[in-house]
């Protein structure tokens, strides 16, 4: 049993642990992604609202939040102490350092593109989740639900909320531009049939998805 | 052979010893021959400064072909300098300008603490070999071919493995100073044969531990290790250590 918990603390251990929680979060992002989309479908947001109040009210989803958060913060407080303990294993830095010869500037900056959406999820999360799980929405609309679609619209009118989403998107977009493929390969799913594979699926869902989500901000904005 | 001879400027880091701060310091060499391997540049450099009374400049070097891992300087940024798959020995001086500013600095990282100058002590490598890189019965003779049978496919594998100098580039130029390529090519050149299949499991448990212990930092998939190792040692190797160490921990009832 100690060579189990003795595990989690070890290099690949604490790699495992970066890995699996990215994982569960890039789930969530499949599943977050679609329901918003709704915004592009129905100009009176009903149909988010309903998206929203299922998610709201279902006890699977609301399970599975707490486990959401869990792995999040597990994401965060792993990734920060790894950050960490790797700029000190290297207590002299070189004067010149070629980076870009050998490396993406993306691979080597998630400590840096982690921040960056942390300070968005503090942002987003006040914004949205505190508003629709605590505080509490003011308004309801046709369908009798709480219209979180208002408080988006709310929002978005202001252009810099805009501006501040569509910049936390790239950063989303570089994170799983290393992210996505790197799990693989921390899990030992390196395979010279299945890793190409998994690098495009990669590529793509790094573009596809980030580009989704900035995109909401900017239609509700525009009024489209 | 080449003609014109070069003018450089060298950028050198210089320590006196372990506990000294280090400081860059600008060298001038001149009429320097595209054929000569940057050791031998070097060489030139020192037997001027020793005829000058000056202290000269202590690197690491043995073999001077490329297989013995001895030679270890990060030149303008990389590891081994510019060119893919060489060591410092067998990098030419023709792969640079004349007038070029060359910057020279020793291997960085908390678990390769410099000795003087451009060398360092690379002795966590060997205790990573000590705590697990070996099997413990004695093969005797080689055998027989195909008395085992292996297939060419394993056996390339386990051989593109071996091929790690330990020359410690990947712990270098890794933004972390991780040594998990080492580490990796030599848990792999052991477990992809049928002779170190009896201490698989404690191999890599004992192996990865003593790598922790000695300070290098951990992985975090940037791939620079592969793209600057001399001997193309790949990221499979990693990815396979990886695998053998879930199995270590997660499924073999075996301790470390």
């Amino acid at each position: 049993m100690g060579s189990i918990t003795n595990a989690f603390s070890s290099s690949i251990g604490k790699k495992l642990i970066m890995g699996i929680t990215g994982l569960f979060l890039i789930s969530f992002l499949v599943v977050h992604c679609f329901l918003n989309s709704f915004v592009f479908f129905d100009k009176t947001g009903v149909l988010f609202n309903e998206g929203a109040h299922f998610m709201a009210t279902n006890w699977i989803i609301r399970a599975m939040e707490v486990v959401l958060m869990a792995g999040l913060l597990l994401h965060i407080v792993q990734g920060a102490r790894l950050t960490f303990q790797n700029q000190a294993a290297r207590p002299v830095k070189y004067a010149y350092n070629d980076g870009n010869a050998n490396s993406k500037w993306y691979s080597r900056s998630m400590g840096l593109l982690g921040t960056l959406l942390l300070i968005f999820l503090i942002v987003h999360l006040s914004q949205f989740w505190v508003v629709s799980r605590f505080t509490g929405i003011p308004t309801i609309d046709a369908n009798g639900h709480e219209d979180l679609y208002a408080v988006m619209k709310e929002t978005f009118s202001n252009v810099w909320f805009v501006v501040l989403y569509v910049l936390s998107m790239i950063s989303l977009g570089y994170h799983l531009l290393h992210g996505f493929a790197s799990t693989f390969q921390t899990l030992g799913w390196n395979h010279k049939k299945y890793t190409p594979l998994i690098k495009a699926i990669g590529v793509g869902f790094s573009i596809i998805v980030p580009l989704l989500f900035a995109a909401m901000p900017v239609w509700i904005y525009l009024g489209l | 052979m080449s003609t014109g001879n070069m003018n450089l400027t060298l950028k050198v880091w210089r320590q006196k010893n372990t506990q000294d701060k280090g400081k860059m310091v600008d060298y001038k060499v001149a009429d320097i021959s595209p054929d000569m391997s940057f050791l031998e540049m070097f060489d030139v450099l020192n037997e001027d400064l020793i005829t000058k009374g000056d202290d000269p400049i202590v690197f690491d070097h043995d073999c001077r072909e490329g297989i013995c891992g001895m030679c270890s300087m990060f030149i303008n940024g990389r590891p081994h300098g510019p060119k893919d798959a060489v060591t410092t020995c067998q990098l030419h001086m023709r792969s640079f300008k004349d007038g070029d500013t060359i910057v020279v600095e020793p291997w960085r990282a908390k678990a390769f603490p410099v000795i003087k100058d451009l060398t360092v002590d690379r002795s966590a490598f060997d205790r990573v070999i000590a705590a697990g890189g070996f099997i413990s019965v004695n093969t005797g003779n080689a055998q027989d071919a195909n008395n085992l049978p292996i297939p060419k496919s394993q056996a390339d594998a386990a051989f593109e493995a071996a091929a790690c100098i330990g020359c410690g580039a990947c712990v270098a130029t890794c933004k972390n100073a991780s040594a998990m390529l080492f580490v990796s090519a030599k848990i792999s050149q052991l477990a992809l044969l049928p002779q170190g299949q009896p201490e698989r499991y404690k191999r890599v448990q004992n192996m990865v531990a003593q790598m922790d212990a000695e300070g290098f930092g951990n992985c975090t998939n940037t791939g620079a290790c592969e793209a600057e190792c001399p001997k193309g040692i790949s990221l499979e190797n990693i990815a396979r250590m990886n695998r053998d160490y879930y199995s270590a921990k997660f499924i073999s009832e075996e301790e470390g």
